[in-house]
């Protein structure tokens, strides 16, 4: 009877145990039930606490303002076209368009440049390593924002008014109004739009303007810098033994980055490129310092005129992050692509 | 959603909670923290600029340090938070700052929407154009197609838009944030035109043109720009207090009463001057000051007139509408009685 009674309260008790605090499942469940609750409750009183606020000092809250009319003019656009006359979601799609014109070019050069730099520095002629090392080092350890200041001054001190633009070809011009260049208008019969001076500046044609170019080429060298470190970090990963072996089978210098180095040293490069591009596309933000209209910008003078600082910051911290998670997404398929499936390394 | 809104929260903990801590009693926080917190520009010549001793000065100086004298009876009981146009309003609202002085322009939005409260306008402006004189520009009319220096967030910047929508010109804006930046741009040559208000285009060609000369202000004035200190709504008490003290230095000058005569004058048996002074009344119990407040002000900040004249007619600003009322200006207080 008795050994029937404990053995049923020994089962009894063992299902009552897996809810007692000693089973260390039962208090990971309770720790996180309890971080969750927490998170929740601050973000609650978060929210509820800027209602109060908000109310309290009758400061407007909520999207409505995005369709009213912004009424302030955007010096370049993307893609889109505007005017004064369209809405403040139109003002920010534009933004947008900029950040990724500057963001996606500055990517792509930075990665071009960065890794011929990188390659330079092991490179066995002495001098042009310690130029690859001299540019590294130089503009690593100078402040971005410094050097977006540098750059504009450079463009817009140095370049002549448009009256006296420089022509090095036919239809192009150099001045401080930025670099304007014929583009074709049509392709049957084939035409070109240049651009021509009229009054105070160029009309038709392309222009990048002196802005466009600042951010880019400081966005650009700066990247490149670090891209640089991480192509030769990457390189320097693979084992001395893959060089001789590749050399051994008689691959020409050549042939043995492109089918036996690079392909590895890609495994090593990729991740720490990732959070490179991601801080380039954040950096690009420094362009409210020089006047390129990019997201940033746009937001701040949405969040001036409305007056609607969390709604704007909200929207500005929201893009941010989709745009670092898609190009994360991207960079992890890429990696996945081309990381040894169940080998060592 | 989750994540969004938590992150809002917490920017807005930074935001507002310090200014939920003293929202309703701006004077006796003032009083208990013993200085006055005052948004100034970051340096704007005769409105708001450090000298080369690092004080402020300017007429919106001027005036948070008449507050101050109402206040403490101490007009150095006061400290500076420089700040851009982007920044001010959010300064404000969130209690970074108990006043904001700098030239700011009075609009209905600002007025409502942002949850603030104009109290009275300390400077009468409006918007105008510069360009170099070798343009040969006589008429902001011909600036079709021109290259425009602007900073963001402000009314100009739709005053612009709007005025060349309706002349049915373009324009392309350099839109820059910091003042320092925007001039570099425009003397650099990168704009044509550097628009502001017309206070601010003079104080640019006096401090910061190589040879002022070679700048004309085109003619053409293309907004009212009222500028005045703002509070934050729902503070009726510090309303009144930074009103009051414009008001004191406006009808100081209507009295004839200046920081170097009103020792001798607090003895004229006129009773305007009387009840000004503090010694018949009792006007100062009522905005719940010191009943010497305005005395105070005067003696040591000076009056409108003087502020005026120490700090814009240097620079070649010309009195113009923001004379007295009864000189041919728009200036005017209600009478203290």
């Amino acid at each position: 009877m008795l050994p029937e009674s404990r053995r049923s309260a020994g089962t009894a008790g063992s299902s009552k145990l897996t809810w007692s605090l000693n089973q260390p499942r039962v208090r990971s469940i309770v720790y996180q039930a309890l971080l969750a609750a927490a998170v929740g409750f601050a973000a609650w009183y978060f929210v509820f606490n800027a209602m109060e606020n908000l109310m309290a000092r009758r400061i407007a809250s909520g999207f409505g303002f995005l369709s009213r009319e912004a009424g302030f003019e955007i010096g370049e656009t993307t893609l889109l076209s505007y005017n004064a006359g369209d809405t403040y979601l139109r003002a920010l799609a534009v933004g947008l368009f900029n950040t990724f014109r500057v963001a996606t070019l500055a990517i792509i050069f930075s990665t071009i440049l960065g890794a011929l730099i990188g390659l330079a520095r092991l490179s066995h002629n002495w001098l042009v390593a310690k130029l690859a090392a001299g540019y590294i080092e130089g503009i690593r350890n100078v402040p971005l924002v410094v050097q977006l200041f540098f750059w504009y001054a450079v463009i817009t001190e140095s370049l002549p008014a448009p009256a006296d633009a420089l022509n090095p070809l036919p239809s192009v011009f150099l001045s401080n109004r930025g670099f304007a260049f014929p583009i074709l208008a049509s392709v049957v019969p084939i035409e070109m739009d240049s651009p021509q001076l009229h009054g105070f500046n160029f009309s038709g044609g392309g222009l990048l303007s002196p802005e466009f170019a600042a951010l880019f080429l400081g966005l650009t060298l700066y990247t490149a810098a670090f891209i640089a470190e991480i192509v030769r970090a990457g390189i320097l990963a693979v084992d001395p033994g893959q060089f001789e072996a590749a050399c051994s089978l008689g691959l020409n210098q050549r042939q043995v980055m492109r089918f036996v180095i690079l392909p590895q040293a890609l495994r090593v490069i990729v991740p720490p490129v990732t959070s490179q591009y991601l801080n380039c596309t954040k950096n690009s933000s420094l362009a409210v310092a020089i006047g390129y209209p990019d997201l940033v910008s746009i937001a701040n003078t949405t969040i001036n005129q409305t007056g609607q600082a969390i709604e704007g910051i909200a929207i500005i911290m929201l893009v941010y992050l989709t745009i670092s998670l898609a190009i994360s997404c991207f960079m992890n398929w890429y990696n996945r692509r081309f990381a040894l499936r169940g080998s060592k390394l | 959603m989750v994540r969004t809104s938590s992150w809002m929260g917490a920017l807005v903990l930074v935001l507002l909670a310090g200014g939920s801590a003293h929202s309703g009693a701006t004077a006796e926080a003032n009083l208990k923290k013993g200085f006055i917190q005052c948004g100034v520009n970051t340096g704007l010549a005769g409105f708001s600029q450090p000298d080369s001793n690092g004080e402020w000065r300017g007429i919106d100086v001027d005036l948070c340090r008449a507050v101050a004298a109402a206040l403490f009876g101490d007009a150095r009981k006061i400290r500076f938070t420089p700040l851009t146009a982007q920044q001010r309003f959010t300064a404000l609202q969130s209690g970074e700052v108990d006043i904001l002085s700098r030239n700011t322009t009075w609009t209905l939005t600002r007025d409502t929407s942002l949850g603030l409260n104009f109290v009275g306008i300390n400077f009468y402006d409006g918007q105008g154009f510069m360009v170099t004189k070798k343009r040969k520009v006589k008429s902001a009319t011909q600036l079709d197609g021109a290259a425009v220096c602007v900073q963001p967030g402000t009314t100009t910047e739709l005053n612009l838009a709007d005025y060349f929508r309706a002349n049915n010109m373009k324009f392309k804006p350099v839109v820059i944030e910091k003042l320092e930046e925007v001039l570099n741009a425009y003397f650099a040559g990168r704009c044509d035109v550097y628009t502001t208000d017309v206070s601010g285009l003079i104080a640019a060609r006096v401090s910061r043109a190589a040879n002022a000369a070679d700048h004309v202000i085109l003619p053409e004035i293309i907004s009212k720009e009222p500028f005045g200190p703002i509070v934050r709504h729902g503070d009726d008490h510090w309303f009144d207090v930074v009103k009051w003290s414009l008001f004191a230095m406006i009808e100081a000058e209507e009295l004839g009463l200046t920081s170097k005569s009103i020792d001798q004058q607090a003895k004229n048996a006129n009773p305007v001057i009387q009840r000004f002074v503090g010694a018949r009344g009792e006007f100062g119990k009522m905005l719940g000051l010191d009943n010497r407040w305005a005395f105070n002000i005067i003696k040591q900040v000076g009056n409108y007139g003087e502020s005026f004249e120490r700090h814009l007619t240097p620079l070649g600003v010309d009195r113009g509408i923001n004379k007295l009322w009864n000189r041919g200006g728009l200036m005017y207080a209600p009478p203290i009685r």
